[in-house]
């Protein structure tokens, strides 16, 4: 299994790539709503990637209040 | 955010054009060698309202006189968002807004009423039924590809029930054709917890019955159809009706409850909210 950082990431690889931006301009900690300019279909995109490359299945309603990559992983870790 | 057109623009660009073709403003279709083709594209997602809803009351019409020579009927979306995120939520708001609400409240029993004609008649065509859709496919257009025999779904399509969040019910006739198509279990999930889940788990369940490619739906729906073109036509007729029930009693039954939850405060609240968010649509729960 994973480490938390390893899943982290792999978290901002894979949203560097979903919305075309270098990995070197995502931090951890970073609201990626802003960040990327994203809404909140994109983010649902941005979901179905993460549950599809991780192989779980992440309900919606847990990112409610989750805007940073580290919280993201904190979520997704705990599903692996 | 603005949508893009054309995510299955490849596809579209192959349909031949054939007696039957109609363009609207929300949808378009036609019909080749056997296969009806329902394009949805009314941007941001086709959420579905006043004119979608005249516009797919012409395509039951016209449904009735092209099924007779044909043997599928594909419904899509031409739109990146997603196959349909529902019914019109901005509209129903501001409608009801300018009404008293009796008159709001038989104005929707109306709608209602008017789109779950059109619903049934596509659930039960003489013809076989595919839903090829990708992305958003919440709430009234989740089910609209539940109205179809088969879902092919590509790998970022989600589905969703969001109508608890807005204190409603779905009122499009999913919760019967769910429950008649996977149980109950599945019916309680989505619907108590208004969360989506993703195309893999809805093959993994039954609801899906082909996984494929991002963009790769339509053309896997239009390969289905060909194979769905080689069997005796009026066996295959003979076969859905046996295995298809439509659930008259339930349908009827959602229609009431969801009219006796709309009249409420929760609805108002919810739907403000909705269309008051900065998201220009607002689908994380």
């Amino acid at each position: 299994m994973p480490t938390s950082e390893q899943t982290l990431q792999e978290i901002i690889k894979l949203a560097a790539t979903q919305f075309k931006v270098s990995q070197e301009k995502l931090s951890p900690d970073d609201d990626f709503f802003k960040t990327l300019g994203i809404d909140s279909l994109q983010a649902l995109d941005l979901l179905t990637k993460l549950e599809n490359h991780f192989k779980i299945e992440l309900p919606d309603y847990e990112l409610q209040g989750v805007s940073d990559f580290r919280t993201l992983a904190a979520r997704i870790q705990a599903r692996l | 955010m603005a949508s893009t057109k054309n995510i299955n623009l490849n596809e579209a660009k192959t349909r031949p054009k054939a007696p039957g073709h109609h363009a609207g403003s929300a949808l378009s279709w036609s019909s080749n060698d056997g296969v009806i083709e329902l394009a949805l594209h009314r941007e941001p997602c086709n959420e579905l309202g006043s004119t979608s809803l005249e516009e797919l009351e012409q395509f039951a019409t016209a449904l009735q006189q092209m099924q007779g020579a044909a043997h599928a009927l594909i419904i899509y979306s031409e739109l990146k968002a997603g196959f349909c995120a529902g019914a019109d939520l901005r509209e129903l708001y501001h409608r009801s807004r300018a009404m008293a609400k009796a008159e709001a409240a038989k104005a929707v029993r109306d709608f209602l009423e008017r789109i779950h004609r059109v619903l049934n008649l596509v659930d039960a065509a003489p013809l076989t039924t595919i839903a090829a859709v990708h992305g958003v496919t919440f709430g009234g257009g989740f089910e609209l590809a539940l109205t179809c025999d088969l879902i092919i779904a590509d790998k970022m399509a989600r589905f969703c029930f969001p109508e608890l969040r807005l204190g409603l019910i779905p009122g499009f006739g999913g919760i019967p054709r769910l429950k008649r198509d996977l149980g109950n279990a599945v019916v309680r999930d989505l619907l108590l917890t208004g969360r989506s889940f993703n195309a893999t788990k809805a093959q993994q369940i039954g609801l899906v019955s082909q996984l494929v490619g991002e963009g790769e739906a339509l053309r896997a729906a239009r390969a289905t159809a060909a194979q769905l073109g080689k069997f005796d036509r009026a066996t295959a007729v003979a076969a859905k009706k046996f295995i298809k029930p439509i659930p008259h009693d339930e349908l009827r039954h959602e229609i009431d409850l969801f009219c006796q939850l709309f009249v409420s405060p929760a609805v108002e609240s919810g739907l403000r909210k909705f269309v008051d968010s900065a998201d220009t649509q607002p689908y994380l729960p």
